[in-house]
């Protein structure tokens, strides 16, 4: 603006034309006012699917919350014993799986990608990996189960137990917790770490003492996402056998003998189970739903927190 | 204290400067540990190689190749129609980009360009959250909710599953992902060159569609592509709203049912408990997985020089 | 720069160079540094060429010349802090006490645990302010006990004339302090492992007069316990502060067409100051270069 004002008359004069034009600027308010629709739209459907899901399964939630949350499979939905007790129990336990294998495995490897690897061909290799096995589709991993823990492994395994299941989605969620674990070492200043190696640290304790702590939002952030990611996946699952029908055994939460067992249930999976049996029982529409809440609950509170992290720690360091 | 100290009476030796060999191994050791976890993501790309071409290379070796040009997907009976599968992939993901596509353009367009700070803030996390919904319970809504209130009453298709159901599902699940690789795409574009469009007295839609958009063309190109990457891998809500079970005829048709690639696959292992079948359904799985996985490579590394060259050119 | 072009030929400003290096009056503090032939390379491009100087024990060495002329690049070769740099490439002799550092059998992290660095921009972890100074004795296995290790933190404060200003804050957070006290406890930092060199990069160009101040006189208290390199844009702090200077200039290499940094002259600061022997350095101290 000062600017402008020393440039002279002209200026000024092509100024306040442009200004007086925005006051009348129809299609500029048009496309505005669109933009805004097409983004409020998504909104509402994300608004729609959640009051849809929450009147259907309002009756069950309301009317026996704990019994759904410690009943078990059956096969009338009118059932007082329905529940989601199994599904809990394997959703529990891919979690486990999930958080012992991919996260230790993929925060080491982002750390070697991001402070230890040379930047040279087979290194660039190794990305491109990673970014490509983030967007190799869920049901491919559930192959991969089912060729290596089903078949292959099956001895070790159990076949399609909880374990074939929780290294599947391990396999799965990886590429994102090694992609949001170097992103948050990238933003770790260098000057932290010359710091550190300036009066003497190792390469180790560098990153022990000053890259892992500042970067440990970020890498809470990502697990949290992916960790969301793991536990809402259905289609891996089903090709590694989670059991259509009935369940016959209903194992505690640290029952580790059901690990290796031929068979389990979880979130997702009797979701889809509850659905496909709407089509003869409609009531289980309804179980489905408060399944579907009970999922929600979980996936959404852990991904808004790891919004929320991300945010505050993004604005406290500018 | 004294022992870091030189004394300048020559004391200092190559020999001091070396490395404690104690605290070397383990830097060694530890150093291996982690570039061993970063090979483990290369071991999972071959195995999963591996495991595709094994089984698909058996079924192409043994299969009938009459039975996978026929008249549809019924994998226990012999007869593999592909084309149902792929064509049925095709109208999903084509409505799930018409949908999708603007919404998502749309919505990012407002957010990088429009939005103001306190909006923004408070908008694109609500697209985050419905980024994380999973995709289980986009299947249930689109069939319980999208087939009888959108297909139904605007198409006049059926309230059931039919693939239309099932496309604006996917297209749903994908808005998230357009809109927030368009509006990094968006946000990469120096702000220079809009200060410069509009010191040329243009208006803010016209530098908007004509200097924002084509500058992030890049961008928006591989926000595209991996959306198309990700409605054809979608699994399911096409599986739980597509509106076919276990077997599909061929159909065009985008108000019926019938089985996309990630669901002949997920039908066909769901089905009587056992993939294990007769003749080669457990091979058929494993060739429709590699043909799948092919096309998303492909899409996907395609994207990947879109997204380096939006790097490159800022 | 137009002024220092005509007699531009590196050749003749090398030669020029060794001969007076010859002539740098007698010492008489021990050799800590001794620099020869030095080149260092970032990939194919040479930031610095061929430079070739002395640093004595017990005096505050600086460097100083225009930007981009590679003081940065030789003071990171001291310590081996260049290795950070994977395209960096380090050539030439350079010796520390008669030890070559870049010898293969020489370990970096042990010669940083001896030569010290302060940084342009003060760079305190983001902990408290005792943890900050611990830090180096406790990767170096200086201290056994708890005791040991408050005497060292306060005893490092206390060199660097922060102690009085933080003592009752230690376990305060560090990035607390205002910018000239985050910069002494820099300094205190790298003293706390008692090393017997600190560089120094700049480390008030991010301060204000007074607290610049207070880092000059901490510096002349401490040069005699340690030998300081320090670079500088600042003519007066490099005349008031130091004993000898360096200065560099940035010359375009005929071959390579790229500017290269190149050592001109190394004398006593007075006689760079006053009477330096090269038409190069008098036009910078006097303010006509750059
Ligand atoms: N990491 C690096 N990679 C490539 N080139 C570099 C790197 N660091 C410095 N350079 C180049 O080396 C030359 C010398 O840089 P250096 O930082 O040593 O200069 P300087 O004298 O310290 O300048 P200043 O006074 O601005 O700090 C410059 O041309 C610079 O561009
Ligand atoms: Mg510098």
């Amino acid at each position: 603006m000062a600017k402008a004002r020393l440039i002279g008359d002209r200026t000024n004069k092509m100024m306040v034309q442009a200004m007086e034009r925005r006051a009348t600027d129809v299609r500029g308010r048009v496309f505005q006012i669109t933009l805004l629709v097409t983004l409020l739209i998504s909104l509402f459907i994300l608004g729609v699917l959640i009051v849809d899901v929450v009147v259907d399964a309002w009756g069950v939630l309301t009317g026996r919350p704990s019994g759904f949350l410690t009943g078990t499979m059956r096969s009338l939905s009118g059932d007082p014993k329905l529940g989601v007790q199994q599904a809990l129990v394997g959703t529990f336990w891919i979690a486990v799986f999930v958080a012992v294998l991919a996260f230790p495995i993929g925060i080491g490897a982002a750390i070697w990608l991001e402070e230890y690897a040379l930047k040279n061909r087979f290194t660039r290799f190794i990305e491109l990996n990673i970014r490509n096995l983030a967007g190799v589709p869920s049901i491919v991993y559930g192959l991969l189960g089912l060729f290596l823990f089903v078949k292959s492994l099956g001895g070790l395994t159990g076949g399609k137990s909880i374990a074939s299941a929780g290294i599947t989605l391990a396999i799965l969620v990886l590429p994102i917790v090694i992609i949001t674990t170097q992103e948050a070492i990238r933003a770790v200043p260098q000057g932290l770490k010359e710091g550190a190696y300036g009066v003497g640290a190792t390469k180790w304790t560098m990153i022990r003492s000053q890259v892992l702590p500042y970067a440990a939002p970020g890498i809470f952030t990502g697990t949290l996402l992916s960790m969301s990611r793991g536990i809402g996946e259905a289609a891996p699952l089903l090709l590694v056998g989670a059991v259509s029908g009935r369940l016959g055994s209903n194992p505690g939460f640290f029952d580790f003998s059901a690990i290796n067992a031929e068979a389990f249930m979880a979130m997702p999976v009797i979701i889809v189970e509850w659905v496909q049996n709407s089509g003869r029982d409609p009531g289980f529409a309804e179980a489905a739903a408060a399944a579907i809440v009970v999922l929600l609950v979980f996936v959404i509170l852990m991904n808004a927190a790891a919004i929320f992290l991300r945010n505050h720690f993004e604005k406290k360091r500018g | 204290m004294s022992d870091t100290r030189v004394n300048p009476a020559g004391g200092l030796t190559v020999q001091s400067l070396k490395a404690n060999p104690r605290q070397a191994r383990k830097e060694r050791l530890i150093r291996d540990c982690l570039g061993g976890t970063a090979l483990v993501s290369v071991l999972i790309s071959g195995l999963i190689i591996w495991s595709l071409f094994s089984e698909a290379w058996t079924f192409m070796v043994e299969v009938d190749w009459g039975s996978v040009w026929d008249i549809g997907w019924f994998p226990r009976r012999g007869i593999y129609d592909i084309k149902t599968l792929i064509v049925a992939s095709l109208i999903v993901t084509g409505i799930a980009m018409i949908v999708a596509g603007p919404l998502g353009l749309g919505a990012a367009i407002y957010l990088s360009e429009y939005a103001r700070p306190g909006v923004r803030r408070t908008l694109k996390p609500i697209l985050e959250i419905l980024a994380g919904i999973p995709s289980v319970v986009l299947g249930f809504f689109a069939l319980e909710w999208i087939a009888p209130n959108v297909v139904k009453t605007l198409f006049g298709g059926p309230a059931a599953g039919s693939l239309l159901a099932a496309g604006i599902g996917v297209g749903v699940l994908v808005v998230p992902l357009v809109a927030s690789i368009s509006e990094d795409a968006m946000k990469a574009v120096p702000m220079s060159l809009r200060e410069a469009s509009s010191g040329l007295g243009a208006r803010k839609i016209t530098t908007t569609i004509r200097v924002v958009l084509p500058a992030a063309v890049s961008g928006l190109m591989a926000a595209f592509i991996v959306a198309v990457s990700r409605a054809l891998g979608e699994t399911m809500v096409v599986f739980m709203a597509g509106g076919a079970a276990q077997t599909a005829v061929y159909t065009h048709d985008p108000l019926e049912g019938s089985l996309p690639l990630t669901a002949g696959m997920t039908s066909l292992a769901r089905g009587t408990d056992s993939v294990v079948g007769e003749g080669l359904t457990f091979q058929s799985l494993f060739f429709v997985g590699l043909m799948l996985f092919v096309v998303t490579f492909a899409l996907n590394v395609v994207a990947d020089r879109f997204v380096h060259r939006v790097r490159e050119q800022y | 720069m137009e002024q220092a072009e005509p007699e531009a030929s590196p050749r003749l400003g090398l030669d020029i160079d060794r001969k007076m290096q010859a002539a740098v009056p007698n010492s008489t503090g021990d050799t800590v540094f001794e620099v020869e032939d030095l080149n260092v390379y970032y990939g194919d491009f040479r930031a610095v060429q061929e430079a070739t100087f002395t640093v004595y024990e017990h005096e505050i060495t600086a460097m100083i010349g225009p930007s981009g002329c590679g003081k940065t690049t030789v003071l990171r070769c001291f310590n081996r802090m260049n290795d950070l740099i994977p395209i960096a490439r380090v050539e030439g002799r350079l010796d520390f006490r008669e030890v070559p550092i870049y010898d293969p059998r020489v370990d970096p992290v042990e010669v940083r645990r001896r030569i010290g660095m302060v940084f342009q921009k003060p760079n305190p972890f983001p902990k408290s302010i005792y943890d900050n100074i611990a830090f180096g004795p406790r990767v170096c296995g200086m201290a056994k006990k708890k005791s040991e290790l408050d005497g060292i933190v306060e005893q490092s404060l206390n060199r660097a004339a922060l102690w009085d200003e933080v003592k009752d804050r230690l376990k305060d957070s560090a990035l607390g302090l205002s910018g000239g006290q985050q910069q002494r406890l820099c300094i205190a930092r790298a003293i706390a492992v008692d090393p017997d060199v600190l560089l120094m990069d700049e480390p008030c160009s991010a301060l204000d007069p007074i607290a610049t101040a207070r880092i000059e006189d901490l510096m002349q208290e401490i040069k005699n316990d340690y030998t300081i390199v320090i670079v500088t844009h600042n003519m007066q702090q490099a005349a008031r502060i130091s004993n000898r200077t360096a200065f560099f200039t940035a010359q375009l290499d005929s071959t390579t067409d790229q500017r290269c940094g190149l050592l001109v002259e190394y004398d006593r600061t007075e006689t760079i100051f006053s009477n330096p022997s090269d038409e190069r350095t008098e036009n910078y101290v006097t303010g006509r270069f750059g």
